[in-house]
Parts: structure tokens; C-alpha cells; sequence
């Protein structure tokens, strides 16, 4: 295992070249959404129910005297926003260790933890490079439980890659649930994608293997697969995302060259295993968290974060079109603590 | 990481426990374990703080059983506040009233609305006989009025025409009035996923919900839902009331503690749960099933109906006649293997086995996995039948062919062929002591006995486990080899993998139980037979 992710991690150099690209990008995008920037809309999204994480921490802080009572309740917040136990530790012991017994802000306790979180977060905030191969389409395959978001995060993708003057295509490799071809369908008439597909029923590796055939010819820059949602611990269905994988690397051995597991943020721990089945089956080398928008805060990526460092490509906020960011480590884990940027 | 409640306890009340009773300061520690055990479980922390307080009450000043150890009986405490707390089984529907009735489906994206109407479409149709209409409001998410239409034509349930471009309301009106006209006795709602936080769709469900006065209002949520679970609950709860909850995808690995989060927080039992990706995948609900898996104890239930549902019942009762006469050959073997992967490998079934998370770990730690399985039945379909069914055919040269038409090593045949010995012997010395009521058992466990029988054995098995755990000798699950250890030799295990099997155990030998081994050899059979031997004593 460890073996595995030594692979995927890049090297120093490679990083801050990818630090780099992950700012230029982001420029891009503030340049053309001016109203609705990543950090406004994730705000906005976190503090549309009342914000309770900072709110506790504001409540505990009435004493201003960091004692045991005072970080044991900031644990307990922290845990409230999914982060988990271990990881709420943690991070409070951090805190202990700097400051206990000393007088101290709620500001301050805020500022502290973003930043503790914003240097666990850093390492894995990276940019989804897809770049067309020499020999044929960038292939990007999407994978995770059922109901997570991959269908329209792909319809999102498809729209943000196509408007960068990409050619896109998409495979409604979803062949199990009902609908849901003609749900991709919907997507890629939206962004303006062709959409590759065949019956509900039909095989998803020989969809995929169709559809990558279809890319070249087309000479496509990009594939987007779509899979069906599947519970991790269903060892038929991962063996089933395996043969897809190994049905795309008959073309193109490289491929898939990117595969992405679409975590929803009102997911608890469960995502630990999710995270943990999904890369030994798939090889997953990154991550979309979706449905941030809503009242979960999406605190489990913190924890995935330090156990496992996937990179953390893009959150979704928002059921239309546009409402996909990349991710923003600093961003993220200042909105958590209710700070502004 | 401490995987369950009782590993937890266990190593909380080390040396504490002398006096007899339960004392504050003992209760203290321990609860804070329990706290901890249901925040990774996803218990919403102020219910998982109420619970706590509530159990601790209960707890203090309890007698401490001679039988039990403190921690097993804290468990014990915990666990039957848990399945009170859940509420009781069978809160069926309310949906006597004058027809059509509407029930209304609510819960945010992605949570299995749709797919829980139709399996509520189809229990109704076919246990309850209702005449059923399901109708989708979903105008938000693409192809989702396609998809209930779709899942109605496969399950021959109707569903309401698409009229393209209506608002929810006006599809709810339109869904009541067909209800109404075409004399159908309950008409489901599906609506569209939203967050609870979203003022304008959260009205127009309000809107819906004046319209149509739905008899019941369920919120449909994942078992996997992390803390959210409570504030998302509450709000749909306090917005548009809900009456019951169908909790989704309890067949995945999520310990579920959700559902006790939503329960308390709005009152409202668990009425459903969905137990697959199948229309038929629906069931009522079981507190005590998910009692054990928020406290990590697995779910034993759960286990020995995937057991039930893989292990083909012809096989099944070939197999247990086999074993009364005490014979066990290379085929058995084979099939055994055969059964444990459909089941799902060893992690899959590790995952749903009580106290199993440290081995587990360590398994995979060792880099056991599956494709152990796979080896070993490679080099048994290597071999001809006629040397699966009289192994002791099998010489060098044969051995040799074995293991190049396998692709293993002679050493692996040789390994597998030790292990198979060991399981013979043991299988046979098993059957001299353990008698009539053994062989029931295992035929039952295979499926020879029929549901009910199972139903037994697990609740049987459940009541065993959190005893077993701390205490090997006693366990039903058969000594755990690694615990003597302290975790699993990393050679060894990798060397003979079976000898992790944790189903060495009398009550899981059908589904691929084998001795434990080390470096190839037996370990502490003695002891182990010796401790078997005893507990079927005390039994009978």
C-alpha cells in the first residue's frame, strides 16, 4: 500500500509547478466569474444554515482562559463538522500545546485551527491537468457510491473543459440504473458534448471501450466515463469497475489517466473506507467532494486528507452548470472555521 | 484503531474492576469510550452526549455480574439502550384513510428517493394489495421523472404521464386527481433532492404537502450520513413534518449512526430500510441490527443471510451430509473457497464479523487478501477430480504438474495440502465430540435448515459475541490466534493465510473454516480442543 502511494506522489519540484498551475488557474477563473468567486460562493454556500462549528466556538470561548473543559468543546465542534474524532483531537492538542492556560480570542482559536487545517489541506489541493495524449483522447473515468454526484459533476466538467475550447466527449457508462443514460444525455446537450451510450443493461466495459474507439476517431481531447454508483463493500460490482479499468487499458495502457471517486460532504466516516476501496480497485488519484452548498461542512476531508493524501481536485456547490470550483485549501478551511478570507 | 465498543472496554477497565459494582468513576471512563465509539459511528454529537448521560444513569451503581466482565456488561447496557432509543420493529404505515392516500418522499440529492418510491411502490402492490400510483415532482435533476417511469414499467406499478414543463404542484394536483378518478389507493410522491437549507424548494415541498395532505411524509436518508444527519432531519422535521424515515444503503459498510441521530432528533421511527440496488430490496426495520453495527459489533444477521443467500441450498445440504459422515475432500474444499469469494472475500465477510476489525487490519497489513483464494483454487482446479476426491493420490510428479498448470510452486501445493489435513482431522475429531447438536447446526448454518432456523442461530450467535470477545476461550468464533500473539506474525499469515481465517470456529465451518496454522503446523490445537470441548460441556 505504501508502495502505491509513494508512486502517486509527486515529487517536490512537481508540486510547486502544480502550486503554480493551481494559481494561474484560479486567476482564469476569477477573471471570468466575477460574481460568483469560489470562496464567496463556498461561504455563502456554508452560511446559508447558521454556521454552528463557529458558533460553538464562540460559545466555548466565553471564558477566554484555554483550560481542559474549554478544548474539550472544541473538539466536540470540530467533530460536529464531520472531522472525526481522531483528527479533532488532534487538532486540539495542537491548540494545548501552544496556548493552554493563556488567555485567548475566539479569533484567535479560529485562526489557529485554519491554519493547522490549511496545512494538512495544502498538500492535496491540486489542479486536474487533462491534457490530450499522443495517441488518442485523455480519458478521465468517474467513480463512487450511489447518489454522489457523478453523473452531474461530469455534466459540470464537461461544460468548464468544453468552454476552455477542449473537445469533450462523454460515455453513459452508468448501463445499471434507470435513466440514467438519458440523464448524461441531458448533461451533454447542456455543455454541448457528444454523448456515446447504449441500453440500460448493456456491458460498461464494452460501452468503454466503444466509446474510447469513438474518441480517437473523432480525434476527442477528452472522454469523460460515467460508471454506476456502487457501495464499496460490494465486491462484485468494485471486481466490475476493476474490468472497466482494464477493458480502457487495452487501447491506451496509460488510460485511464485520471480517475476521480465523487465524494457527497454529507457523507460521515464512512468516507475513510470509501476512499480506502475505491483506490485499491480503481486507483483513484483524486477526489471531488459535492453537495457543499448544503449544511454539511464536509469535514471529513480533512481527516482523508492526513491518512490518505489523495489530491482533491474540485467541489461541487450547486445543481447547475457552473457550480463546480476547484479546491482552495486556504478557502476551505477558513470557511470551516467561519473566517473570512 | 480501536474497531469496537467491547476492544474499547476492554482496554478501559483493565484493573479497575475488583470491587464488584460498576462505580462512578469506572462508568466515567468507560462512557467516554462510548462516546467516542458512536462519534465514528456518525452519531450526531449532542445525541450521542444525551445518550450517554442517559446510559450512564442506568449504569452506575449496577451489579457487576460474575458471569461477565464489566466492559461486556456495559456493552450490554449500551446496546439495549441503542435499540430502545431506535424504537421498535415493524412501525408499519399509516395509510388507512379514505383513498387515494398520498405519501410524500422527501430527503436531499442523492439520498434514494426514487429508487425507495418504487420499492415502496411494489411492497405496497404486491404484500399489501394497494392499487398504486407513483407520480415524480422531480423537475430539477435530468431524466428523474424518466427514471420512476422506468423503475414503474419493470415493477408494474403505474406511474403518472409526463406532462413536460409543469411545476411540482401542478404534477401533485394532476397525481391527485388520477389518484381520485382512477380509484388507485395510494398515490407516492416523489420529489426532488434538496438541501434543507434551501428556502425556496423547501416551500415548495410545504406547497405540495398542503396540497395533497399526505398521510405519511418519510424522509429518505443514507446510512451514511455523517453529523449533517441531525440539522438536516430537524429541518425537514420542523418545515413540513415528517412522519417516518426509510433509511437507504444499510447493505453498504457505514456503521448507520444517523439513523439514531434522526430518530431522536425528530421522534420519528425508522420505518424502512433499503438493503440494495434491487426493487425488492426493501425491508422493515431492525433496531437491534443496527444497534450492533453502530457499536462495531458487526452484523451477524447480516452475515448468515448473505451466507444464506450465496450458499446454493442443493450444495448446502451435500455438504452437511458430508460432514456427518465425517468425510471432507479436495471438492468440498474447492466449493468452500468458491462460497467464501461469492460472499465477498475475506475483508467483505470481515467487515460484517463482530470484534473482527484488529484482525482485519492485520490482514491486510500482511497483505492477505483475496488473491489467496484465487491461488489456492487454482491449484485445486489443477487438479483431476479423481485427485480432488482422493487426495492421497496426489505424489510428487503429480504435485509438480499441480503446480506448473497452477502457476504456483510445489510449496504451495504442498501448503494447501497440509491445511486440508488439518481440516479433515479436525473435522472428524468435531464431529466425535460436538454430536448431534453440532451437525445441526452446521447443516443449518448451510442452509439445510431453512430461514428460521438461521434467524435462531444468529440471534443465538449475537447473544455469544460480545462474551467471546475479550475472552478467547470462550469465544464462538473459535480461539483468535493472532490475540495470543498480540497481532498477526506477518510471515506466517502470509505463508498460511487460511490460518486467519476467523471461521475456524465450529459455527462458521460451512463457510470455509479451516485450522489455524502456524508456520504450517496446528497451533495450540490442544488448547483449543480442549476449550471447545468444555463449552459443549457446559451447553448440553
Amino acid at each position: 500500500m505504501i508502495g502505491f502511494f509513494k508512486k502517486k506522489n509527486k515529487k517536490p519540484e512537481e508540486v510547486e509547478e502544480i502550486v503554480e498551475t493551481v494559481e494561474e488557474v484560479q486567476e482564469v477563473q476569477e477573471v471570468s466569474q466575477p460574481e460568483t468567486g469560489w470562496f464567496s460562493r463556498l461561504t455563502k454556500g456554508l452560511s446559508k444554515t447558521s454556521n454552528k462549528l463557529t458558533e460553538n466556538i464562540g460559545a466555548v470561548l466565553t471564558k477566554k482562559k484555554l483550560d481542559a473543559d474549554t478544548l474539550e468543546e472544541l473538539e466536540e465542534a470540530l467533530i460536529v463538522a464531520d472531522m472525526g474524532p481522531e483528527t479533532a483531537m488532534k487538532l486540539t492538542v495542537a491548540l494545548s500545546k501552544e496556548r493552554f492556560g493563556k488567555d485567548i480570542t475566539d479569533e484567535e482559536v479560529r485562526e489557529f485551527l485554519a491554519d493547522e487545517i490549511e496545512k494538512v489541506l495544502e498538500p492535496v489541493m491540486q489542479t486536474l491537468v487533462l491534457e490530450k495524449q499522443e495517441n488518442g483522447p485523455c480519458v478521465v473515468l468517474m467513480a463512487g457510491v450511489n447518489g454522489a454526484g457523478k453523473t452531474t459533476t461530469i455534466g459540470k466538467m464537461a461544460h468548464y473543459y468544453s468552454s476552455q475550447g477542449k473537445k469533450v466527449m462523454l460515455a453513459a457508462g452508468d448501463t445499471f440504473r434507470a435513466a440514467a443514460v438519458e440523464q448524461l444525455k441531458v448533461w451533454g446537450e447542456r455543455s454541448n458534448c457528444p454523448v456515446i451510450s447504449k441500453d440500460t443493461g448493456a456491458d460498461a466495459g464494452a460501452l468503454a471501450y466503444e466509446a474510447y474507439a469513438e474518441a480517437k476517431k473523432q480525434n476527442m481531447d477528452i472522454l469523460f466515463i460515467d460508471t454506476a454508483g456502487r457501495l464499496q463493500n460490494r465486491t462484485e460490482l468494485m471486481a466490475e469497475l476493476e474490468k472497466v479499468v482494464r477493458v480502457i487499458k487495452k487501447q491506451d495502457e496509460t488510460a485511464p489517466h485520471a480517475t476521480l471517486l465523487v465524494l457527497d460532504a454529507t457523507t460521515g466516516q464512512n468516507a475513510h473506507s470509501q476512499v480506502d476501496i475505491f483506490s485499491r480497485a480503481a486507483n483513484v488519484s483524486g477526489l471531488v467532494m459535492t453537495k457543499l452548498d448544503g449544511s454539511a461542512k464536509g469535514g471529513v476531508i480533512v481527516s482523508l486528507a492526513e491518512k490518505f493524501k489523495t489530491p482533491i481536485y474540485a467541489i461541487g456547490i450547486g445543481e447547475k452548470i457552473d457550480d463546480l470550483r476547484s479546491f482552495e485549501a486556504k478557502a476551505f478551511a477558513r470557511s470551516l472555521m467561519g473566517l473570512s478570507e | 484503531m480501536f474497531d469496537n465498543l467491547t476492544d474499547r472496554l476492554s482496554g478501559a477497565f483493565d484493573g479497575i474492576f475488583k470491587r464488584g459494582i460498576l462505580t462512578e468513576d469506572a462508568v466515567n471512563q468507560a462512557m467516554r469510550e462510548v462516546r467516542v465509539a458512536l462519534l465514528e459511528a456518525d452519531v450526531s454529537l449532542p445525541i450521542a452526549k444525551d445518550f450517554v448521560e442517559k446510559v450512564k444513569a442506568e449504569a452506575i451503581g449496577e451489579k457487576v455480574l460474575k458471569s461477565v466482565k464489566p466492559g461486556e456488561q456495559v456493552v450490554k447496557i449500551v446496546n439495549d439502550a441503542l435499540v430502545e432509543t431506535l424504537g421498535s420493529t415493524n412501525e408499519g404505515l399509516n395509510i388507512a384513510h379514505t383513498p387515494p392516500v398520498a405519501i410524500l418522499m422527501v430527503g436531499l440529492q442523492g439520498s434514494g428517493k426514487t429508487t425507495s418510491s418504487a420499492k415502496l411502490g411494489k411492497f405496497l402492490t404486491e404484500k399489501e394489495r394497494k392499487k398504486v400510483l407513483m407520480v415524480s415532482l422531480d423537475t430539477q435533476r435530468p431524466a428523474a421523472q424518466e427514471q420512476l417511469q422506468l423503475l414503474g414499467q419493470q415493477i408494474n406499478v403505474d406511474t403518472l404521464e409526463i406532462i413536460k414543463g409543469q411545476s411540482p404542484v401542478d404534477i401533485a394536483k394532476r397525481g391527485m386527481d388520477s389518484g381520485k378518478k382512477e380509484g388507485y389507493d395510494v398515490v407516492i410522491l416523489d420529489t426532488a433532492g434538496r438541501l434543507s437549507i434551501d428556502k425556496e424548494l423547501m416551500s415548495e415541498v410545504e406547497a405540495v404537502r398542503n396540497l395533497t395532505k399526505p398521510r405519511e411524509t418519510l424522509l429518505v436518508a443514507d446510512a451514511m450520513t455523517g453529523q449533517d444527519a441531525v440539522t438536516t432531519a430537524d429541518n425537514f422535521n420542523s418545515q413540513i413534518g415528517v412522519t417516518g424515515i426509510i433509511l437507504t444503503r444499510i447493505d453498504g459498510d457505514a456503521r448507520g449512526g444517523a439513523a439514531l441521530s434522526m430518530k431522536a432528533v425528530t421522534g420519528c421511527p425508522v420505518k424502512f430500510m433499503g438493503t440494495g440496488e434491487k426493487t425488492d430490496a426493501l425491508e422493515l426495520f431492525h433496531p437491534e441490527r443496527i444497534a450492533d453495527r453502530i457499536l462495531g459489533m458487526g452484523d451477524v444477521v447480516s452475515l448468515v443471510e448473505k451466507a444464506a443467500e450465496t450458499i446454493e441450498q442443493a450444495d448446502a445440504e451435500k455438504m452437511a451430509k458430508k460432514f456427518q459422515k465425517g468425510k471432507f475432500d479436495l471438492e468440498d474444499f474447492a466449493s468452500q473457497l468458491k462460497q467464501m469469494r461469492k460472499m465477498g472475500g475475506f475483508s467483505s465477510i470481515m467487515s460484517l464479523m463482530p470484534g473482527m476489525g484488529k484482525l482485519k487490519s492485520a490482514i491486510e497489513d500482511a497483505n492477505i487478501d483475496d488473491t489467496v483464494i484465487k491461488q489456492q483454487e487454482a491449484i485445486l482446479s489443477s487438479m483431476t477430480k479423481k485427485e480432488r476426491s482422493e487426495p492421497r493420490i496426489l505424489n510428487a510428479s503429480r504435485r509438480k504438474r499441480i503446480a506448473s498448470g497452477s502457476g504456483t510452486s510445489v510449496q504451495d501445493v504442498n501448503r494447501l495440502l497440509k491445511q486440508f489435513q488439518q481440516m479433515q482431522t479436525m473435522m472428524k475429531k468435531m464431529r466425535k465430540m460436538g454430536g448431534k447438536g453440532l451437525m445441526q447446526s452446521i447443516s443449518g448454518m448451510l442452509g439445510g435448515g431453512g430461514g428460521q432456523e438461521l434467524e435462531a442461530m444468529a440471534a443465538k450467535m449475537g447473544m455469544d459475541i460480545p462474551a467471546g470477545l475479550s475472552d478467547n476461550s470462550d469465544s464462538p468464533l473459535g480461539a483468535n490466534p493472532f490475540d495470543d500473539n498480540g497481532g498477526l506474525p506477518s510471515n506466517n499469515a502470509a505463508n498460511n493465510p487460511m490460518g486467519a481465517n476467523p471461521f475456524a470456529g465450529d459455527s462458521m465451518l460451512g463457510m470455509g473454516g479451516m485450522p489455524e496454522l502456524e508456520n504450517g503446523r496446528p497451533m495450540k490445537m490442544n488448547k483449543r480442543k480442549k476449550a471447545q470441548a468444555k463449552r459443549r460441556k457446559g451447553k448440553n
